[in-house]
């Protein structure tokens, strides 16, 4: 096969790629020495506060904000809902203040006299039948493969049915939302932005301004986040309160800070839109499965959600789903790690996984039979998946059929799910700059959610060209550099690395054309490894990094790496398994998670700590919303119960038991090249600890979370049964 | 053997010395003014030394932090954490759920961990403060910080200064830590990324003990 | 937060003095986590703020064998478990303070300011007031209720007393001090709390002006005592419900018995049928089992937390198997 100009080294050639290597800006975070959005504070910054919606809905009577402008202090007032509008949920902007600090910008909030109209409301989508009556549904798309009516009916059909759900869940991003918002000169505008989309930030600025009718030209904007405190998909774009920040800026002459309360961020910055499900699943008797059935419904809020991809994975030689959106006023939702994947996996793998029951089958095995309904990419992978987290789990021996028969009230039960995901790299531009002094640095308008993108960057750089990670400058967090894709969907190590490799390369092959002949060799017989450009073919000619460098005169070298781009460097769609063993206290409902599993793939993986550190993160998330978190509304009200970090229940260190990691590499997964990681391990834990659960107490635990209320209810109805 | 290893040492010079003074500067008020209320905040008439009460306007707050004394005129309202963050330009212990839940603010008060968002910045006055940037000796990782680089105790990084200090004074108190007595002693932190387990780890090798939990 | 006045007297009798007679217009400050939280979402809003910071000699545990044991008001929840004699003489106290969690909490939260915490419960603090009323009527019956009150719930109060040590203080017959402007008083722990029948009350007896400086546990003269938790989280979170109890025992049989429930009602609830059905009887799993029962029988729960009253039954059967085993 004829290697391409930009290509991977391969296994045995790798210095740096794959290894366990610690993230560069480690000693930055751990030593608070990072600074945040939040943390910046140039000369003379103002602090916005916003006023919120009380309503769930609401039509605006008369606004004033007179009262707020006069107190001594406060700098600008921008109302965002005038009079005359109709407010959808409580918790929306009303009004923002900028003043000279924190407590007289709340204390001018609460000047703003606002005479609301209540208009009726709706919160509450876990029931369809009841949504349907008050009129608060909306058709979520239908389709149809084969005959899923006659397979039903085959009367050598084993059916299953099952409810399952999951309620709205917030993001909750330790950074709120926000911007710090500076205008250098009056065309000039500098944001920091706690934003998954620093490339995207001027454009985004410049259109919402001039909406607002404040003339900017994009070319005229940076925006910046050097470090971001979670985004998980809920941090896109600057957001109405990023423009209203510049314009309060613009306003007041000053810059200023606008940053969500930790109650507005959970009312407002987004949530997971929620998913239930009615659903018929059917199998012929050795478990081959022939049917799937759903309705489903969920809710984000008044806008559209999309809908879980169901049946998911597994595609059903005959299938019928049909979901409805129900329209609440809990405020809108975004995109959370994975968007309805988590759904789908917990409806599809818990059905599935009480079919197994009924069948009296292992599930794992009920799984590795129909894997041949799995994307034909995804099968070797889920194959050897299901297998290697069954060794590591013991599962042979410590599983057993639904219901620990052992006395006692402490039932243990294991679980499995799989799941699946694209991660194809974005588009992504680079800066490779060489310079004689031996310097190197990588330019690129990234960002770093915490995944471990400015090590990757720095990898690849250095492992391309021979040098220590050390040795390479990685600068990111800034839209002056070249444009690189918002970090979503678990685009951004493919697109990195790619861009990255690409570039290196040919700053590399720049470089060896500089110093071949003064080496005496032609280009092409150059490699560059240990710190040194030698010769392949007689490595005593050969120059140090330095001396290299150095023959470049005064010339720099400066390439552009891009994704895409020629040559295989990355691949998209990756499959996972991940095995659950829990405790469940009879008595009291209590789940207690003793091990997780995760076999996982995501081709080349290049820097093994911050890899598995992405699995390690989302199976602590699947936790939290298998066993605590949910956006809890109340309906005479219409209004969040829980905007604090009380009663959004998240989980504490002591949460979890143990967790067992393996990344799958080597022949058959490298090849693919670099996919991404973020989303996959977040999509199991759910469905994997809810499955886990019903075989300890042989009954499901229709919806997540498995709070004790849940788990003791499901129990006694199971008792009744 | 178990020793202490991540006593927090005297602070040095401030690291940011600087940037803080052209801060300072550029908020128009002098360093023994407060940053950004002195010259503003319309104060109500004084009730007078006799009534033992001051405020509610500005008041001089003297704040030991990192060894150094700071002098501020603040509003008593005003938290040890945004004092800290929006008054000194001291960022490190974060601003997240404001609440005493989920410990990205925590300090130090007197080698004692507390949540800085729940504390009053005149009621800190007297006691020795330590802040992340106390613990960073002239750029040098302390045991703790190195544990958690080592062990990938971090994603995000907003959690962890506070997730750090916590960890620090629990092991200025607790040598030996059980796996059980960290889930309750540092139960006091919440972390979205969810790097426990890279966490529960470096807590143990910060404190010496071998092998993981 | 509302701006407000502050002072910090030297001495409790002149913060006594600094307090008003009604309730809200001057807040009493110690450990903070809860009134600064509290006023950050406006449920409180003093125009004064008096600290304790700079009164003396009320962080201390003391302990003689006559008076029994001394807990300043102002002793942190770490002192109360790191106190040696707490932890021999009364393990169901130390396992109390073990429910709360993180060293943040343990260092900053003082026993005093523990008894005396406002209800977590989220309609108070979403700022429905304690009765959580909405055009006159409560909320919580039809309402969000997963974690109200089963017991001593016919009203005007749905939400659950949140106080993690007060009823294994109860158990163990403590009395608090409370200073008022011109003298002290004592008053039993079991009759410090209220179901506060308007917004004007609060949930506790103690005056506007009186601040409680002491709490007094008498000796455990022997009592097998346990505190049992269910809670959701292993961090910092307050439990769904808890048991407290006391025995005195004779011989293998139950002398007298004191079963404390929490976070079943808006009061720390004593068990007097489970007392009774303890009476005299050897404690095994059956008997704790009747116990638990009994301690429930007057259940009514509300729409969602009927699992409530199962945990409740459960956690007093585990509190006394604990107590009887003398588990640390």
């Amino acid at each position: 096969m004829a290697t391409c100009k930009y290509d991977w080294p391969p296994e045995g050639q790798r210095g740096l790629i794959g290894k366990s290597i610690d993230r560069l800006d480690g000693p930055e975070k751990s030593s608070g020495r990072a600074k945040y959005t939040y943390d910046t504070n140039p000369p003379g910054r103002l602090i916005a506060k916003i006023l919120q919606c009380p309503h769930a809905h609401a039509k605006i009577k008369s606004l004033d904000i007179s009262p707020a402008q006069k107190l001594p202090g406060v700098k600008a007032v921008l109302v965002i809902k005038d009079a005359g509008s109709e407010i959808q949920w409580a918790g929306d902007e009303i009004a923002v203040v900028a003043a000279v600090n924190e407590e007289i910008a709340e204390d001018a909030v609460r000047q703003i006299k606002v005479e609301y109209e209540p208009l009726p409301h709706f919160v509450r989508e876990d029931d369809l039948e009841k949504a349907q009556a008050a009129g608060r549904t909306k058709d979520g798309g239908e389709a149809k493969q084969g005959d899923p009516d006659k397979a039903f009916q085959d009367p050598d059909a084993v059916v299953s049915e099952g409810f399952y759900g999951l309620p709205v869940i917030t993001h909750c991003c330790l950074e709120s939302h926000g911007s710090v918002a500076h205008w250098t000169d009056a065309k000039t505008l500098k944001t920091w932005t706690s934003t998954q989309n620093v490339s995207g930030g001027p454009g985004q600025f410049g259109q919402g301004l001039r909406l607002k009718n404040v003339q900017v030209d994009d070319n005229n904007i940076e925006t910046v986040c050097q470090y971001i405190g979670g985004g998980f998909g809920s941090k896109f774009s600057p957001d109405s309160w990023g423009i209203e920040a510049a314009q309060l800026a613009k306003m007041a002459g000053a810059p200023v800070r606008l940053m969500l309360d930790r109650d507005a961020e959970l009312k407002m910055a987004g949530a997971r839109p929620s998913a239930y499900a009615r659903v018929r699943v059917a199998a012929k008797k050795d478990g081959t499965l022939t049917a799937w059935d759903s309705e489903s419904w969920g809710t984000g809020g008044m806008g559209p959600a999309g809908h879980p991809p169901l049946p998911y994975v597994l595609e059903f030689p005959n299938s019928h789903w049909k979901h409805t959106e129900v329209l609440t006023n809990i405020g809108g939702a975004r995109a959370w790690r994975a968007p309805n994947h988590p759904q789908a996996c917990l409806i599809t793998m818990a059905a599935i996984d009480d079919l197994a029951a009924k069948l009296e089958m292992d599930p794992i095995e009920l799984l590795l039979k129909n894997v041949n309904l799995a994307p034909p990419v995804l099968r070797k992978a889920y194959t050897d998946e299901l297998h290697v987290a069954a060794q590591l789990a013991d599962w042979k021996k410590n599983w057993h059929p639904r219901g620990d028969k052992t006395p006692g009230h402490i039932k243990r039960g294991m679980g499995v799910s799989l799941h699946t995901w694209g991660g194809r790299g974005h588009n992504s531009e680079c800066n490779v700059i060489i310079r004689p002094d031996g310097s190197v640095t990588v330019r690129l308008g990234s960002q770093d959610l915490g995944t471990g993108t400015r090590t990757v960057i720095g990898i690849t750089a250095a492992e391309t060209l021979g040098l220590p990670l050390e040795a390479v400058k990685v600068e990111i967090g800034d839209s002056k550099y070249p444009p690189s894709g918002a970090s979503g969907g678990s685009t951004t190590v493919g697109g990195v690395s790619n861009s990255v490799r690409r570039g290196s390369v040919d700053a590399r092959d720049e470089l060896f054309a500089a110093v071949a002949p003064s080496l005496g060799v032609q280009p092409t017989d150059l490699e560059a490894r240990d710190g040194k450009i030698q010769s392949k073919s007689d490595p005593s000619k050969s120059l140090t990094w330095k001396q290299a460098c150095a023959k470049l005169g005064v010339k720099t070298i400066q390439t552009t790496g891009k994704n895409p781009g020629p040559c295989h460097l990355g691949d998209s769609g990756v499959g996972g398994v991940q095995i659950a063993d829990v405790s469940v206290d009879t008595e009291t409902g209590q789940v207690k998670l003793n091990r997780i599993i995760a076999a996982q793939d995501c081709g080349l993986i290049i820097d093994m700590k911050t890899a598995e550190s992405q699995v390690y993160g989302a199976m602590i998330m699947g936790v939290c919303y298998a066993l605590f978190e949910q956006k809890v509304m109340d309906e005479t009200l219409g209004i969040m119960l829980n905007p604090n970090m009380e009663f959004y229940k998240l989980a504490t260190i002591g949460d979890f038991g143990e967790f067992v990691v393996h990344m799958m590499t080597g022949p058959g997964y490298d090849e693919r090249g670099v996919i991404g990681l973020g989303e996959p391990p977040v999509i199991s834990p759910g469905a994997a600890i809810s499955n886990a659960v019903a075989n300890a107490i042989g009954v499901r635990v229709p919806t997540l979370p498995l709070t004790p209320d849940k788990v003791l209810a499901a129990l006694e109805k199971g008792a009744m049964a | 053997m178990r020793r202490k290893k991540d006593r927090p040492r005297k602070a040095g010079p401030e690291k940011s010395a600087l940037t803080r003074r052209d801060f300072l500067k550029g908020a128009g008020v002098t360093v023994s003014g407060g940053i950004l209320v002195g010259s503003t905040v319309a104060s109500a008439a004084p009730p007078g030394p006799e009534s033992g009460f001051v405020g509610p306007g500005a008041v001089p707050i003297t704040l030991r932090i990192n060894g150094k004394t700071h002098k501020l005129n603040l509003e008593p309202r005003v938290t040890l954490l945004d004092a800290l963050r929006d008054h000194l330009d001291l960022t490190g212990a974060k601003k997240v759920c404001d609440r005493a839940t989920c410990g990205a603010c925590t300090v130090m008060l007197d080698h004692k961990p507390v949540y800085a968002c729940t504390v009053l910045a005149i009621e800190a006055q007297g006691h020795d403060v330590t802040t992340i940037e106390g613990l960073a000796q002239d750029g040098k990782l302390s045991p703790v910080m190195a544990a958690f680089v080592k062990h990938d105790a971090q994603q995000c990084g907003f959690c962890t200064p506070g997730f750090v200090i916590a960890c620090t004074a629990y092991l200025e108190r607790e040598h030996n830590p059980t796996l059980d007595d960290i889930v309750k002693n540092l139960g006091g932190n919440i972390c979205r990324c969810g790097t426990y387990w890279g966490v529960r780890h470096a807590v143990l090798e910060a404190a010496g003990v071998k092998g993981g939990a | 937060m509302e701006a407000f006045e502050y002072a910090s007297p030297k001495t409790v009798q002149e913060a006594a003095r600094l307090l008003g007679s009604t309730w809200g217009g001057t807040e009493i400050l110690a450990g903070g986590t809860d009134l600064i939280s509290a006023m950050k979402d406006r449920i409180t809003t003093p125009k004064r703020v008096v600290s304790l910071k700079n009164v003396k000699g009320l962080d201390r545990i003391e302990y003689n064998g006559r008076s029994g044991l001394r807990i300043g008001a102002l002793a942190t929840i770490r002192q109360l478990l790191d106190d040696k004699t707490a932890q021999q003489q009364y393990p169901g106290l130390v396992q109390a303070a073990d429910g709360i969690r993180g060293e943040q909490m343990r260092h900053m939260g003082t026993v005093g300011g523990e008894l005396l915490q406002r209800p977590r419960d989220w309609y108070f603090r979403n700022g429905y007031g304690l009765l959580a009323q909405h055009e006159g009527k409560s909320l919580i019956p039809d309402g969000q209720n997963v974690y109200a009150a089963i017991l001593g719930n016919s009203g005007p109060a749905y939400f659950v007393n949140p106080s993690s040590l007060a009823p294994i203080l109860i158990a163990l017959n403590a009395k608090v001090t409370l200073q008022g402007p011109s003298g002290q008083r004592e008053v039993e722990l079991s009759k410090f709390y209220k179901t506060p029948q308007s917004e004007d009350e609060r949930e506790y007896v103690i005056q506007p002006n009186e601040i409680l400086t002491e709490i007094i546990v008498p000796p455990a003269a022997g009592a097998k005592t346990a505190t049992y938790e269910i809670r959701e989280k292993e961090g910092l979170d307050w439990p769904l419900v808890a048991a407290a109890v006391a025995l005195q025992m004779d011989g293998d049989s139950v002398k007298s018995a004191r079963v404390v429930l929490g976070h079943v009602a808006p009061v720390p609830w004593p068990s007097p049928e489970a007392e009774q059905e303890l009476q005299g009887k050897s404690l095994s799993e059956d008997v704790a089992e009747s116990a638990g029962k009994a301690a429930v029988s007057n259940a009514r729960p509300l729409s969602q937390n009927g699992y409530k009253v199962q945990l409740a039954r459960v956690a007093v059967k585990r509190a006394l198997m604990r107590a009887v085993k003398g588990e640390a």
